[in-house]
């Protein structure tokens, strides 16, 4: 069947509160207003107010009551209008969701999904258009999720919502609408394991959400000009694939990793040096990194598009390399 | 025993537990931060005696009273104050974060005002599995200011969630004092009127007062869910922590030993004692036993091992 990214949300959240009443969804206009993004729609219809709560304008007061029912043995899914609102939520899921585990010696669990569109749009500017998965990413205790396709989407948001830990699930606004096949029976995705979406022998970009879609554009161009490049989706971020991504280095010999972040501590900093530390002998070259330029978003549109990775610079990135 | 002999015995134990958790903290068996509750115990003890044993507790960093209150074992307490394997949450929380889930005891936090969302979250599972229990949520006035507060009186309010906010206005948020932490600290109760939830306040060093006002309240509450707050005053006859003296830098000797005419446990014996509750030698008696609880808990403390290097993983995540 083929659906939208939107749609693939909206089924796996759907069919995982009606097999468990413990799951119940709480965010901004989850509700009546059908979500912001309309991934909820019908919800409050098919499940009623009581589990499809819409909240006033306060991340870290619903997402710390979320954290509060998850303690008690609910199954929340948090819905962030979008990942820069969790800012005012980090400390609840820095100093709450992740540790409580720890700090209870393995007493308590908060097995509970903070889900919601993180990334640039088009001219949103600079509060609306940030790529913080690195940030998640840090914390031990945390799990970080970032489907690219429908079918990744909702097999991993099924198995998130299954998850016995804080998994925070970071959508794209840009994909919502991005269609996909998904088969029509009950199905879940590992968490952790990457996925080859493209195999080539040349080269190998690492790449996630949004920019998965980027790096096969550009493997389709590349293979053009007679270079054949392996495409990896991370899909998850933590925790990493590294045997994944070891064996198509191992392949390959050279690396390039696409993030739409900051490059600064980003994302693929961490992958590089998983990648040199533990499969340098697999190198024939430094690893090469298209990242988010060092500045806030610019709204207009000639700046937005130079500060996010496109299909020139990862092209260029890749034959940089070779 | 009576209900007024166990609640001093109650008081006592906390007494002489964060007494010797002082000492114990001089000889270097306890480090990082230690906030005792000395002064305090009758807010925690008065609550406590007024809630079943499946009702939410859940509390600040000076949470040890609370801990002991709600029925852990002190030398489980004692063990991880030591940063024992045999603490109640086997070494890794600390006196900051005691947790005790088999007495619903959910937990010591330390960022202000951060477990207020969680104790409405708590209240909110009661609610949405259609159960009566109720949430006791203790905190400093030092929190009251903080967004997270705020936030969480919106939310339990909004809903009528079963939370009762106890606001242990102790006077000090660590060295400030109240009147230079908010302009309207008279009644800091208004705050939590000002988003609709009904409040009193009460004298916390009155054990009886505040096991009877939380009695009244959860008994309407378990019919008719909706939140309450208490500004129960109390004060610390400690420092903050063990980093400053009792009296010096932001207060006077003198107001802390005025402070401690108002003893908790004081009070209490001399109504007892005057009502004919109890005895000099029940009093005695109490005290001999509490002394050798409190003995045990520092002996199987120190006799406990430290946690196996190899559980330094453990608990990140759920397996």
């Amino acid at each position: 069947m083929l659906i939208t990214y939107r749609e693939a949300l909206n089924q796996a959240m759907r069919e995982e509160m009606q097999r468990d009443p413990r799951v119940f969804l709480i965010g901004e206009e989850v509700g009546y207003y059908q979500g912001a993004f309309k991934v909820s729609k019908g919800f409050v219809e098919e499940f009623g107010a009581e589990r499809v709560l819409d909240t006033p304008i306060t991340e870290a007061g619903f997402t710390g009551l979320a954290i509060g029912a998850a303690m008690a043995g609910l199954r929340p899914i948090v819905e962030l209008m979008t990942f820069n609102f969790g800012i005012l939520a980090l400390d609840q899921i820095v100093n709450n969701a992740a540790k409580v585990r720890y700090m209870s010696g393995g007493q308590l669990s908060v097995p509970m999904v903070i889900r919601g569109p993180g990334s640039a749009a088009h001219q949103l500017a600079a509060q609306h258009s940030q790529s913080l998965e690195a940030w998640f990413c840090h914390v031990p205790g945390l799990k970080v999720v970032a489907p690219a396709t429908p079918y990744d989407a909702k097999g991993l948001l099924k198995s998130a919502i299954r998850d016995d830990n804080p998994v925070i699930f970071m959508e794209a606004q840009l994909l919502y609408g991005t269609k996909g096949e998904v088969p029509d029976h009950d199905y879940t995705l590992p968490i952790g394991r990457a996925a080859v979406t493209r195999t080539g022998g040349d080269v190998t970009i690492v790449a996630y959400s949004k920019m998965a879609l980027l790096a096969l554009e550009a493997a389709d161009a590349l293979s053009k000009e007679g270079i054949e490049a392996e495409v990896i989706d991370l899909r998850t971020l933590k925790p990493l694939d590294t045997d994944m991504l070891l064996a198509s280095v191992k392949k390959t010999g050279r690396v390039v990793i696409v993030e739409e972040g900051w490059k600064f501590c980003g994302l693929g900093a961490q992958i590089a040096e998983t990648i040199y530390s533990e499969g340098f002998d697999f190198l024939d070259g430094p690893i090469g990194r298209v990242a988010g330029e060092e500045v806030p978003m610019p709204y207009t549109r000639p700046l937005e598009d130079l500060a996010i990775p496109d299909l020139a610079r990862v092209m260029s990135a890749v034959k940089h390399l070779l | 025993m009576n209900d007024f002999l166990t609640l001093y015995r109650d008081m006592l134990l906390i007494r002489r537990f964060e007494e010797k958790s002082a000492e114990m903290y001089a000889l270097a068996k306890i480090a990082g931060f230690l906030h005792l509750y000395i002064g305090q115990e009758a807010v925690a003890v008065g609550c406590m005696h007024a809630i079943r044993p499946d009702d939410y507790a859940i509390a600040a960093y000076r949470d040890h009273g609370h801990c002991l209150a709600k029925g852990s074992d002190p030398k489980k307490v004692m063990a991880e104050l030591f940063g024992k394997a045999t603490g109640l949450c086997k070494g890794k929380g600390g006196s900051m974060h005691l947790i005790d889930v088999e007495r619903n005891f959910m937990g010591g936090y330390a960022i202000v005002g951060g477990h207020l969302p969680l104790a409405v979250g708590l209240a909110f599972a009661s609610r949405y599995r259609k159960e009566d229990r109720v949430v006791l949520c203790f905190f400093g006035d030092g929190a009251v200011p903080s967004g997270h507060t705020h936030e969480a009186f919106n939310l339990a309010a909004l809903w009528n969630l079963p939370v009762i906010f106890v606001c242990e206005n102790n006077r000090y948020g660590m060295g400030t004092p109240v009147e230079r932490e908010m302009l309207l600290y008279k009644d800091i109760a208004e705050r939590a009127k000002a988003h609709g939830i009904e409040a009193e306040q009460v004298n916390g060093m009155d054990v009886l007062a505040v096991k009877e006002l939380v009695t009244r309240v959860v008994n309407r509450m378990r019919e008719d869910p909706q939140p309450f707050f208490i500004e129960a005053a109390t004060y610390r006859f400690m420092g903050h922590s063990m980093s400053d003296p009792a009296h010096g830098h932001y207060r006077t000797k003198e107001e802390v030993g005025e402070a401690r005419k108002q003893d908790p446990l004081i009070l209490l014996k001399t109504k007892i004692l005057q009502e004919g509750l109890g005895t000099e030698a029940d009093f005695k008696q109490l005290e001999r036993d509490v002394i050798e609880t409190v003995t045990e808990c520092v002996k199987f403390a120190d006799e406990s091992p430290f946690p196996d290097p190899s559980s330094l993983h453990e608990d990140v995540s759920v397996e």
